[in-house]
């Protein structure tokens, strides 16, 4: 039984110099057999192991990853969290999502700095003005808030902002989401670590997938590099690496895996207090709690596997930054980084059935995965533990893409890239 | 920064060229008879293998013409480069976990 953190453990445990708090989770030795394994210790391979654990009484189940946990876009991302999508599919998703985010912390008993910040998407043209009012038309009709504020608002919630019509990128308005906001990415996989960990679930590090055991179509049993494990259903919960894994099975996916790139600046004073998100100029910006500038840039525009991308993108991101921003022409930033995303065709993910039995695919989610894990993780243990597409994942199984019902939120949410 | 050797005008910055994205898929030649599963597998699947992969490049911002390139795509090392229509040349085919 984890003991619980609170005011009490934490005072208790000072007076020991915080020496004797008990671990987090434990790290075993896999067994020689599972009723299910989770490809991918990231936010949604472990959301996915809670709730199958917690909703669907599979305690006997473990996540397996390559790396460290969160090590990969969990860990990389910018953090941003929203469900102002328009299509009533990835709304449905997104905003299930976002109300879990706000009871996470809670539930978890671990605080995840959830914070509802507000997210404000910035529209530069008229024909972005068109397009987002009627996304904000669009999300209030599924229940979404979402709304619609004028450039004096804008330098409002952002007064570091140059909002002067004979700018390179002239402010006409943009939308607000408050329930919108960041939260603290690595604690997101270490709240669910832990919680899974408490339920039973095994969690085992260092441990890379090397191959498949299927037999007629179904299968048998996972390679590892810590040997093999048998088990009837395995989840792909990997990112990038979606498709390395499909290949490994004898299936190909529509994913493109490319570098998106993020930057932090030196610390500063509060100075923006919400998220800023720029689509068309590829500019997304928000201050942590530590007083960074965390800004997320576009993905690469060719196909690669580096973790750490290409420089004309983060140059490109950092003269709008400059344009949009001048006061930060002087900031220095202090690190860029990678991740690898699994971009689909149609910037939504893919989720559900895969072409071999018992096997589940949970990927795609591109650019903007990061605020979708606790809504992702909790419809794919449904899915997973009743061998079907829960309701809000059935729009995004593999199958439309021969169908061609394809859910296309590139340009309609306000999403880049 | 990838440096990019174009094969009709030499080295070049990779801003200056377009992603053409995998090579040698092979245009159905009975379109009329394919299946909408055979369709999805020419316009959408894709290798995107992680290592050696073979991959279409235009020199956008210079000769404007279209080539084929193989490259690691975790080391981002340009294997080899050649022109459309080539058999592609013999390269140490890299692949990773």
């Amino acid at each position: 039984m984890k003991s619980r953190y609170s005011i009490f453990s934490l005072a208790r445990n000072a007076l020991s110099y915080h020496e004797k708090w008990p671990q987090a989770w434990r790290s075993p030795e896999p067994k020689k057999s599972y009723d299910a394994v989770i490809v991918g210790g990231g936010g949604h391979g472990l959301v996915t192991a809670y709730y199958l654990a917690k909703e669907h009484g599979l305690t006997n189940i473990a996540v397996i990853e390559k790396g460290w946990l969160g090590g990969g876009n969990t860990g990389r991302n910018t953090t941003i969290v929203r469900s102002n999508y328009m299509w009533d599919e990835s709304a449905a998703l997104y905003e299930h999502s976002l109300k879990l985010w706000e009871k996470m912390s809670k539930e978890l008993n671990y605080n995840v700095m959830f914070s509802q910040r507000g997210v404000l998407n910035l529209a530069h043209t008229l024909n972005e003005v068109r397009i987002t009012k009627r996304r904000i038309n669009a999300n209030r009709l599924n229940g979404i808030d979402s709304e619609w504020i004028e450039p004096e608002q804008v330098k409002e919630w952002i007064p570091l902002i140059d909002l002067r019509a004979k700018g390179r990128y002239p402010v006409f308005g943009g939308s607000l989401q408050r329930r919108g906001g960041t939260a603290r990415h690595d604690a997101v996989a270490w709240g669910y670590a832990r919680a899974a960990d408490a339920l039973g679930v095994d969690i085992i590090q260092q441990c890379a997938v090397e191959g498949f055991d299927i037999e007629d179509g179904e299968v048998k049993g996972v390679r590892t590099s810590k040997g093999t494990i048998q088990t009837k259903k395995v989840g792909i919960v990997v990112a990038g690496h979606a498709g390395v894994i499909a290949n490994m099975a004898g299936f190909k996916l529509p994913i493109n895996s490319r570098p998106l790139q993020a930057l932090v600046s030196e610390p500063v004073k509060p100075c923006v207090h919400c998220v800023v998100m720029s689509g068309a100029v590829h500019a997304y910006i928000s201050q942590s709690d530590k007083g960074e500038l965390v800004i997320g840039a576009g993905a690469d525009s060719y196909n690669g596997y580096s973790q750490w991308g290409s420089n004309p993108v983060t140059e490109d991101t950092l003269a709008a930054i400059c344009e949009l921003y001048p006061m930060f022409r002087r900031m220095r930033m202090m690190r860029q980084w990678g991740g690898v995303v699994d971009i689909s065709p149609d910037a939504s993910p893919i989720m559900g059935l895969s072409p071999v039995k018992g096997m589940y695919l949970n990927c795609g989610w591109g650019t903007g995965g990061f605020k979708a894990t606790p809504g992702s993780g909790h419809i794919f243990a449904d899915t997973m533990a009743h061998d079907r597409p829960h309701p809000i994942a059935e729009p995004f199984a593999l199958d439309r893409f021969k169908t061609g019902f394809l859910v296309d939120e590139h340009a309609a949410a306000g999403v880049a890239h | 920064m990838l440096l990019i050797p174009c094969p009709y005008c030499g080295a070049r910055a990779e801003n200056e060229f377009g992603y053409g994205g995998e090579a040698h898929k092979v245009r159905p030649e009975t379109p009329e008879n394919l299946s909408d599963g055979q369709w999805a597998d020419y316009v959408f699947m894709q290798k995107n293998t992680k290592g050696t992969y073979h991959e279409r490049w235009v020199h956008s911002q210079g000769c404007r013409r279209w080539f084929n390139v193989i490259r690691d795509t975790l080391t981002n090392e340009i294997q080899a480069v050649y022109e459309m229509g080539e058999t592609p040349p013999e390269v140490d085919t890299k692949t990773y976990l």
